[in-house]
């Protein structure tokens, strides 16, 4: 342990090294790549689609199947798969990002205080932490989305509020490191009081991890919305979400097979997009690897 | 090992305790009272009066919380608003398939995990490291309710091999013993497929950095020197190293086990706590939905205590008498 064989060790770690850097680049390429389509496709909805999502068809128009005219085909109601998949893109984003961005900020606040504070608001903090990671996440936010009216604005808040707790173990983890470190010491040492130190200081060093564990969760959060949309409890119509979308077509999923299976599709890449962008992160920014677990 | 022991429980307690008060206040301080959230849209105003005094909705908030934790800590979680029996019997029935589908879909899931760190790390970086990386991470970005109606579509509508939900047959009282067996083990394929595809990168991922950390330590180098061939090492050397950090991931792995399986149960009509409890949601049946939050809790709760102990048991180096918990 103590003596590490030259040759042979060094070889590994090189092998390592050298193995970790390329794919690494790849995946930190093809994620931004998956996820830029996906924002802009987000972005210019509008333009993009071919026709309105919400309007109906005719009789004649309900469930074709995929045509030059439709090239996903239509829905129950006659409406272009293919309109409401680019305009369902804006829901997944946006819940997507505002609940990372959520988590994050909440996680980061938790474990910023928790990590540089008194013993005893550590204590307080970290218990409180471990009690709502203890939680199945999934029951904690159905028994309050279904508490209330059902709306993307409170889905989304309760998504990211139950899912800091990770994000706030890694900063505290962090925090805690960061604080026996000598630039801290001596910003400690000239006087400076512990909010400007930690503002000033303590986390600017913490955003490689920050942003690392945000990428990761923002993979997470579109497949929460997406399950909430699929019970009903999301996004409500005349709003677009890929979740509501999937369930729309399951009763029939035999004779139309592309109701479901396309916006499924859509999901997948996006979150696929989310996750290789975050490993690249991992993989370039925190060479340590450390995981951020969903919280 | 006992103060160690004693000190665990003792906040195992804490946090359940805590967890029953975060449901309670959860449902409670929510706008509306349960009553008026639609449950009951048939109760005449005379009615929902008594009703509420039944219920003991028109107690004060500090009684009404003291009740429940004291009915909840005898095994009495109430009465079912919709189903009008008590809560107890609902969670008891739906107890044994969750825990039936959970745990086969975790040993799956596990053996998913170690097949394919042991494939990633024998051959690394090799396209079939590769490989295997990339179909196990868009297997992880899956919607799994997606994937499970797409499994449905595949193999029970398109080839017919299995059936496409449920836990048996309609005809599965009247076969005998054998019959129904193997009828309960064909509802059980698709649903254990889904959650464990959908899981097991996350545990492989782990398992393959533990694997890669092992194969570089100096025992290896020790037993490589003593001639030992490449696949006897990484099994019965490296492997058995590396699944020491898997005893404390299996804790953590049940609630996101517990979580995917209230997923599954929906779209397989999995007779369970998840179809439970999303069908209470929506017929707001808060004290079956109380319940099912809090059963699931405990069980987590007592998930990491196992993994903890185990972990303590495990690995020699942990003393078990300091207080120090992963």
């Amino acid at each position: 342990m103590s003596q590490p064989a030259a040759p042979l060790t060094m070889a590994g770690t090189a092998d390592r090294a050298g193995r970790a850097r390329t794919p690494g680049a790849l995946a930190l390429r093809t994620g931004a790549g998956l996820l830029a389509t996906v924002t802009l496709v987000a972005l210019a909805a509008p333009l993009l689609a071919p026709g309105d999502p919400a309007v109906l068809g005719e009789a004649a128009d309900r469930l074709l199947s995929p045509s030059p005219a439709h090239p996903l085909g239509t829905d129950v109601l006659g409406r272009d798969v293919l309109a409401r998949l680019v305009h369902g893109s804006r829901v997944s984003l946006l819940a997507g990002w505002l609940c990372a961005l959520v988590a994050v900020a909440v996680g980061t606040a938790v474990g910023l205080a928790a990590g540089s504070g008194p013993r005893w608001l550590d204590r307080l903090l970290m218990t409180l932490t471990d009690a709502c990671l203890a939680f199945p996440r999934i029951f904690l936010v159905l028994l309050i989305v279904s508490l209330t009216k059902p709306s993307l604005a409170l889905t989304m808040a309760v998504i990211g509020l139950t899912g800091w707790m990770g994000v706030a173990r890694l900063v505290r983890a962090e925090t805690l490191s960061l604080r026996e470190r000598e630039f801290v010491a001596a910003a400690r040492g000239l006087g400076l009081s512990p909010w400007r130190v930690n503002v000033r200081h303590v986390l600017p060093a913490l955003w490689p991890t920050i942003i690392v564990a945000a990428s990761l969760r923002v993979g997470s959060a579109i497949l929460t919305e997406s399950f909430l949309s699929f019970l009903g409890l999301g996004a409500q119509e005349p709003t677009v979400s890929w979740g509501a979308m999937i369930q729309a077509g399951r009763p029939v999923l035999l004779e139309a097979w592309w109701l479901s299976t396309f916006p499924g599709l859509a999901l997948a890449l996006t979150v696929v997009g989310c996750n290789l962008l975050g490993d690249g992160l991992r993989a370039r920014l925190d060479p340590r690897q450390e995981a951020g677990r969903d919280g | 090992m006992f103060p160690w022991l004693a000190r665990r429980l003792l906040s195992s307690l804490l946090m359940i305790v805590l967890l029953m008060t975060m449901v309670f206040a959860v449902v409670r301080l929510a706008p509306g009272d349960p009553l008026e959230a639609g449950v009951v849209e048939t109760v005449e105003s005379r009615d929902r009066e008594l009703l509420r005094q039944r219920l003991g909705l028109d107690e004060p908030l500090a009684d009404q919380y003291l009740r429940w934790v004291a009915g909840s800590l005898r095994g009495d979680w109430g009465t079912s608003l919709r189903q009008q029996r008590p809560v107890v019997d609902i969670v008891r029935e739906a107890a044994g398939p969750t825990l039936l589908l959970s745990l086969t879909a975790w040993l799956l899931h596990l053996v998913l995990a170690v097949a394919a760190a042991v494939v990633m790390a024998a051959r690394r970086g090799s396209t079939l490291d590769h490989l295997v990386g990339g179909v196990g991470l868009v297997l992880l970005s899956l919607p799994g309710f997606w994937l499970g109606l797409m499994l449905t579509l595949l193999f029970a509508r398109q080839l017919g091999w299995l059936p496409a939900g449920g836990m048996h047959g309609a005809d599965a009282a009247l076969l005998p013993a054998g019959a129904r067996l193997l009828d309960l083990l064909r509802h059980l394929v698709l649903p254990t497929l889904t959650l464990a595809l959908g899981s097991f990168m996350a545990t492989a991922r782990y398992t393959r950095a533990a694997l890669d950390e092992a194969l570089g330590q100096d025992f290896i180098l020790a037993a490589r020197a003593r001639g030992i061939g490449e696949r006897r090492l990484l099994w019965r050397h490296a492997l058995p190293h590396a699944l020491l950090p898997l005893v404390t991931l299996a804790g953590l792995q049940l609630p996101q086990l517990l979580g995917g399986a209230v997923v599954i149960e929906v779209v397989f009509g999995w007779p369970g706590l998840g179809r439970v409890a999303v069908e209470a949601i929506g017929a707001r049946d808060y004290p079956v939905v109380m319940a099912v939050t809090l059963l699931s809790a405990v069980l987590v709760t007592a998930g990491s205590l196992l993994a903890d102990l185990g972990y303590r048991r495990a690995d020699p180096r942990v003393g078990l008498s300091d207080g120090v918990t992963p």
